[in-house]
């Protein structure tokens, strides 16, 4: 081998790997895309100090007691408004409740269809019902530290890891192979002595070493920011990865086996990842999806890795807990790969 | 119309310098039947074969029952116009077409008999209208493709040979025309072939790419191998080939080497001239010394053997006819010449 420069497999998985180097842009939407989208999502959805709700109190007779008596809770940041004001303030959302103040009993003013209203009118009433010498009986203790594995964060970084595995793996594979066909390098190749397979086995395995670095630059970033961690088996989580990149590579390569030309190339892709962006669960739970669809949903194979994912960081499941996902992202690899293959055009 | 030609290629070093005077008879047209006497004791088998050669798409049929025989150490030339079926005669020979009928042989061998890769190793390919990958660099594109054979040169060495040195390290996308061009010979150049196919290879380029690409296919000849290029270039065919094939409408319309297919209109000059109104052109045609007259473009054509007595004797008839010249200009005859003789179109035109 050593007068061939490494063989035609090293050399073509070398040719790939620079030439994806050497793309700014495609390096990019491979590691800072899903990193910077993983931050974005984080913050906004980031777990927040316990809220405090407003409540306004109408000035009148008794406003002041009522005031007294509202400020005492520690959920509540209580207001007083002047009757003009008062309309305003709930109309516009300064205002969850507006209280007033009556000679018998305060009346609360409210939209009884939204969750932080009623919220805050319970504890509006709880906080008065106490002012005016309720006893608490049971008084319950609280445990309100917040468990690591159910945060929205938890959530969406697998989710991500999933969505950039579909992303690179179906792109990076059909990418180069739609312009190598356009161009007629394709073609140049083929005149070639070059094994077929050498071909499309290189391409896999540059999508293999990317693999590795866009899973840990996504996963590493979810740890250290967002303190994300695996419980369960980390092989479990590596061949998930593995096998769900290898899966969607295949894709790839089935959607770029006959179509001439890059245009093509991209309709066909968003036609097969569109449904699996919708479906798929990366940004809210696809058991969302009446029951109906599930079947159908479950199949799909960025639920599989999705799914079989969370279970191994945040259920911790080891490699038995993910043998049915594993199976299956292999069967959709297999049979895809197998498809391909047989309908490829080389011209 | 079909041309079947039987040379009997030379064997050795020896007879590869003389079988261009002994494997070239005269040219005719039509049913063009060449049998050569060249003694060989051990016939080689030609470097390319071809008989009955049909490629038909959904429309047209581009290629028309084609037949080539190429000698090991020729240069051989596939000229016309586009759409004559150059690219898909030459596709076929390499194994990227499949004919719908006719036989072909590469090197003695037959494609889709299990041994393909074995023959690729022997042959160098540019294609047409190949783009390499724009971000690798001349010296990593030409090691890609040194790594596909057993055996050739070094990268450098074949970059030394395009004169790609100084751009080895730079990308594809920074190349110039010509420069794209040379690499793509280098990438067909790695595995130092025994037959080397070019498909137009320098068409699009300047006069001095392509005078560079010229002696690169002419350093390649000298080593005594096997060469066929397509060309809608006259003068390209005219500078490379020992032999070129005219092919129209996926056809052999004439073959030969340049030189006996110019001297296949009778004369060696031509000459062209424009005048304020019709002439008597049948009368033109009677003049001393003029072989042919015919009408092209705008103007008219003389096929002429002696311009010295022909140009007086037209002068003195346009003259006598009061047609005024408006332009007189004479040239050697070419191969253009030969294929409007042969069409009754100009190259260009089609």
């Amino acid at each position: 081998m050593s007068d061939r420069f490494g063989g035609p497999l090293w050399q073509l998985t070398r040719s790939r790997m620079v030439g994806f180097l050497r793309e700014p842009e495609a390096v990019f939407w491979t590691f800072a895309f899903p990193i910077l989208m993983a931050l974005a999502l984080g913050i906004a959805f980031r777990t927040q100090r316990a809220p405090t709700w407003s409540v306004g109190v109408e000035e009148g007779p008794h406003a002041a007691a009522t005031f007294e008596a509202l400020a005492a809770s520690p959920d509540l940041r209580a207001v007083r408004l002047s009757p003009a004001e008062a309309d305003a303030a709930l109309r516009r959302g300064r205002i969850l409740v507006l209280v007033r103040p009556g000679d018998s009993a305060p009346r609360l003013v409210y939209d009884p269809t939204r969750p932080e209203t009623q919220l805050a009118a319970k504890l509006a009433e709880d906080a008065l019902e106490r002012a005016a010498g309720r006893e608490d009986r049971l008084r319950p203790l609280r445990d309100t530290h917040v468990r690591t594995g159910s945060r929205y964060v938890d959530f969406l970084i697998p989710g991500l890891i999933g969505l950039n595995l579909l992303g690179t793996g179906m792109w990076g594979v059909g990418f180069p192979i739609a312009t190598a066909r356009q161009q007629k390098l394709l073609k140049r190749m083929i005149a070639t002595p070059m094994r077929r397979s050498d071909y499309l086995w290189s391409l896999m395995l540059a999508r293999a070493v990317w693999l590795v670095l866009e899973v840990a630059a996504v996963l590493g970033f979810g740890m250290l920011a967002f303190g994300i961690q695996v419980r369960g088996s980390w092989l479990a989580f590596a061949l998930i990865c593995a096998v769900g990149a290898y899966a969607f590579s295949a894709l790839g390569l089935l959607v770029v086996s006959r179509a001439r030309t890059v245009e093509a190339v991209s309709g066909l892709m968003n036609f097969v990842m569109m449904p699996m962006w919708l479906l798929s669960g990366s940004f809210f739970s696809a058991d969302r999806f009446p029951d109906a669809m599930q079947p159908l949903v479950r199949a799909l194979p960025l639920t599989l890795v999705n799914d079989a994912l969370r279970a191994i960081a945040n259920e911790g499941a080891g490699l038995a807990g993910v043998a049915w996902p594993l199976a299956a992202l292999a069967l959709w690899g297999v049979v895809s790969f197998g498809v391909a293959v047989w309908a490829f055009r080389w011209e | 119309m079909r041309a079947a030609v039987y040379c009997t290629p030379g064997t050795t070093g020896e007879a590869r310098g003389d079988r261009a005077f002994a494997t070239r008879p005269a040219p005719s047209y039509g049913a063009v039947t060449m049998i050569a006497s060249a003694p060989s004791s051990a016939p080689a088998p030609p470097a390319l074969y071809c008989r009955g050669l049909v490629r038909r798409y959904a429309d047209v049929v581009a290629v028309d029952g084609l037949d080539l025989e190429v000698p090991a150490g020729e240069c051989f030339g596939l000229l016309g116009p586009n759409g004559a079926g150059k690219t898909t005669t030459i596709e076929i020979l390499e194994g990227l077409n499949v004919p719908d009928a006719g036989e072909v042989r590469v090197l003695g061998e037959r494609w889709g008999q299990g041994r393909d890769r074995a023959l690729r190793q022997r042959l160098g390919i540019q294609l047409q209208e190949t783009k390499l990958t724009d971000k690798l660099s001349v010296a990593e594109t030409v090691t890609l493709f040194r790594s596909f054979y057993d055996r050739g040169p070094t990268p450098a060495d074949v970059i030394r040979r395009v004169q790609l040195e100084e751009k080895a390290n730079a990308w594809v996308v920074k190349l110039s025309g010509g420069q794209r061009q040379r690499l793509a010979v280098a990438c067909a150049l790695v595995n130092d072939p025994d037959l080397l196919f070019l498909d137009e290879p320098t068409t699009g380029l300047d006069p001095q790419s392509r005078r560079q690409l010229w002696e690169l296919i002419e350093d390649y000849k000298r080593l005594g191998r096997t060469v066929l290029l397509t060309t809608h270039y006259m003068d390209e065919a005219e500078r490379l080939c020992d032999r070129v094939a005219i092919v129209d409408h996926g056809k052999v319309i004439a073959l030969g080497s340049p030189a006996e297919l110019i001297a296949s209109l009778g004369a060696e000059h031509v000459v062209e001239f424009r005048v304020e109104r019709a002439p008597d052109l049948a009368a033109i045609a009677r003049l001393p010394g003029i072989t042919q007259a015919r009408v092209e473009g705008a103007g008219y054509a003389l096929i002429v053997r002696e311009p010295h007595v022909a140009i007086p004797a037209l002068l003195g008839e346009l003259a006598k006819q009061s047609c005024p010249l408006a332009a007189l200009t004479t040239h050697h005859a070419t191969l253009e010449d030969v294929f409007v003789h042969l069409t009754g179109r100009t190259l260009r035109d089609v």
